[in-house]
């Protein structure tokens, strides 16, 4: 598992308040780790400070399971 | 009750009327201030009147790049922002047959959009710090109409309608979004109405007289306090029985 996973992962269980082993990259946000809407916005804005990245309004859209952040930040992060 | 000690505050309009009575009222309780308004002399000298603690930022509410800006140079300046009071407030009175098209755009530009603009950039720092107080100042004639605002009163209606949705949608973070509706208050904008249309005013207020930039600064102060955090979505109308909704 990479480094970025891990801070990923650890911040949706921060955020989220989700049981770890529950946080896999299959994983969906809204369907199966309860999140809502605002949720998402204040993960963005969480994973954009973390990783030192921007995440835009239409990048953030597309992002909808624990994989998709992964892969946005991976690709961007600096 | 209503202490704002530690909290910080931007007010746009600050050195109007009733926003420099709302900011006095909010420095009183010990909040910290970033005075915004467009003309930078008079906020300057406002600042220095109120005091060191506090910042003066210049803005031109109807430039929306720099309305922007404004929420992060607030941030900057005081290091947090707990409350956002949206007050400034134009008027381009005209009969809607006779209205141009730039009176209404700057009055919706400047009374509403404006407030949309540093409402969406404040809820950013209040959703990470779990706390935020949104107060914006609509007005008695955004539920009554007034003939000759048509641009005036869609901006002050829609000030309430959008201050309902933002309030459902930032609950759950303790961000609270309510309005002040004053009626008639002792301010320029009401100082050039004609004596005439004065009278007639005073005669459906059931005070007797018009309110006080006071009157509003303190329906704000208790919507910005911790103890209003159970009060959102909500109009508090201040009016002197004008008008009772």
């Amino acid at each position: 598992m990479s480094e970025t996973a891990d801070r990923v992962k650890k911040i949706v269980v921060e955020h989220l308040g989700v049981e770890a082993d529950k946080v896999t990259e299959d994983a969906s946000f809204i369907d199966d780790l309860g999140a809502d809407s605002l949720d998402i916005v204040e993960l963005v804005m969480a994973f954009e400070e973390e990783f030192g990245v921007e995440i835009p309004d239409d990048a953030a859209e597309k992002i909808s399971t624990v994989k998709d952040a992964i892969t946005y930040i991976d690709e961007h992060k600096g | 009750m209503f202490d704002l000690t530690g909290m910080t505050a931007l007010v746009t309009g600050a050195s109007g009327g009733i926003g420099s009575a709302i900011a006095r009222g909010l420095a009183a309780q010990g909040a910290r201030l970033a005075l915004s308004g467009s003309n930078a002399d008079k906020l300057e000298r406002f600042r220095d009147e109120l005091g060191g603690e506090h910042v003066a930022l210049a803005c031109d509410l109807s430039d929306a790049a720099a309305v922007d800006a404004l929420v992060p140079r607030a941030v900057e300046a005081l290091g947090k922002l707990d409350v956002l009071v949206n007050n400034a407030g134009v008027t381009r009175d005209n009969l809607a047959m006779r209205m141009k098209d730039d009176e209404w755009d700057q009055v919706i530009r400047v009374n509403l959009e404006a407030a949309f603009r540093l409402i969406r950039a404040a809820a950013k720092p209040m959703m990470k710090a779990r706390f935020g107080r949104v107060v914006s100042i609509t007005s008695v004639v955004g539920q009554t109409g007034n003939p000759g605002q048509a641009n005036y009163a869609a901006s002050k209606a829609g000030l309430v309608g959008m201050s309902k949705a933002l309030a459902q949608e930032l609950a759950s973070r303790n961000i609270t979004v309510n309005c002040v509706a004053p009626g008639f208050i002792r301010s320029a904008m009401t100082g050039v109405l004609p004596e005439a249309q004065k009278n007639a005013l005073l005669g459906r207020i059931p005070a007797g007289d018009l309110g006080s930039g006071e009157d509003i600064a303190a329906a704000v102060v208790y919507l910005a306090s911790r103890e209003a955090g159970y009060v959102t979505g909500q109009t508090l109308h201040v009016n002197g029985g004008m008008a009772m909704v």
